[in-house]
């Protein structure tokens, strides 16, 4: 079978620390494009709204991303029902 | 091995009496705690209002705490971190390792701390006379962490 781009997946976005505050949101659901595969595309596709979401997830700006509760990084896959959280380097301690 | 994340304080008499109670093996116990200050990058700190991840911020101290156990001989390891709005001088952050000689101790406890510094999802926000600032990472702290790779 061909794969299907049109398929919807819903995830739950969270964001904190000065991300959260940019944002005006601690989370939100988003149905996601089947287009979007992984936490690359997913941030390129947030980065597409523009303004602050252009600014602060820019190429280069030190932005971690965790799905499900574990460290992610580009490549890693995102699926229907996963939590994904964006937030700045950690400075707890 | 216990992790806490709570708003309230902590006693530090009562966590070292509490681990090393009926264990006669434990020989040795090292205890870290870290405090507001009132000074930080030039500008005076009146408050600092702690956020983390509830539920990933747990998982990722146990992963830690796993971590040390894996390394070193100890017997027992406790992690407190507080979040919320503390004041200069507030306790922000224990650990305590229990082992049977010295070493073990406080090595376990520093590698503790370097990657709770690095690793566990918890963010800093200073009130100074210019307003909220949030706290940058420290390329000194990533520095501290990579010791023990």
């Amino acid at each position: 079978m061909k794969p299907d781009d049109s398929r919807i997946a819903t995830i739950e976005v969270l964001y904190f620390a000065r991300l959260r505050e940019a944002f005006g949101r601690e989370r939100e659901r988003i149905e996601l494009p089947g287009t979007v595969k992984d936490v690359g595309d997913l941030t390129a596709w947030l980065r597409s709204r523009g303004d602050t979401w252009a600014h602060e997830l820019a190429p280069g700006k030190p932005v971690r991303v965790a799905v499900n509760q574990d460290m992610a990084s580009a490549d890693t896959v995102v699926v229907n029902g996963d939590e994904v959280a964006f937030f700045p380097p950690v400075t707890g301690g | 091995m216990t992790v806490r994340v709570q708003t309230g304080d902590f006693d530090v008499g009562r966590e070292m009496t509490a681990m090393r109670h009926g264990n006669p093996k434990i020989g040795a116990m090292a205890c870290f705690v870290g405090v507001v200050r009132d000074l930080n990058e030039g500008a005076n700190v009146a408050a600092m209002t702690l956020e983390h991840y509830p539920g990933m911020t747990e998982k990722a101290l146990e992963k830690i705490v796993d971590e040390a156990k894996a390394r070193w001989d100890i017997y027992d390891a406790l992690v407190v971190h507080r979040v919320g709005t503390l004041k200069p001088t507030d306790q922000i952050v224990l650990v305590v390792v229990a082992s049977a000689h010295r070493g073990e101790a406080f090595q376990a406890c520093e590698f503790l701390m370097d990657y709770l510094k690095t690793r566990a999802p918890f963010w800093k926000k200073e009130t100074t006379p210019k307003g909220g600032r949030w706290v940058d990472a420290r390329t000194a702290d990533d520095a501290a962490a990579d010791r023990w790779s």
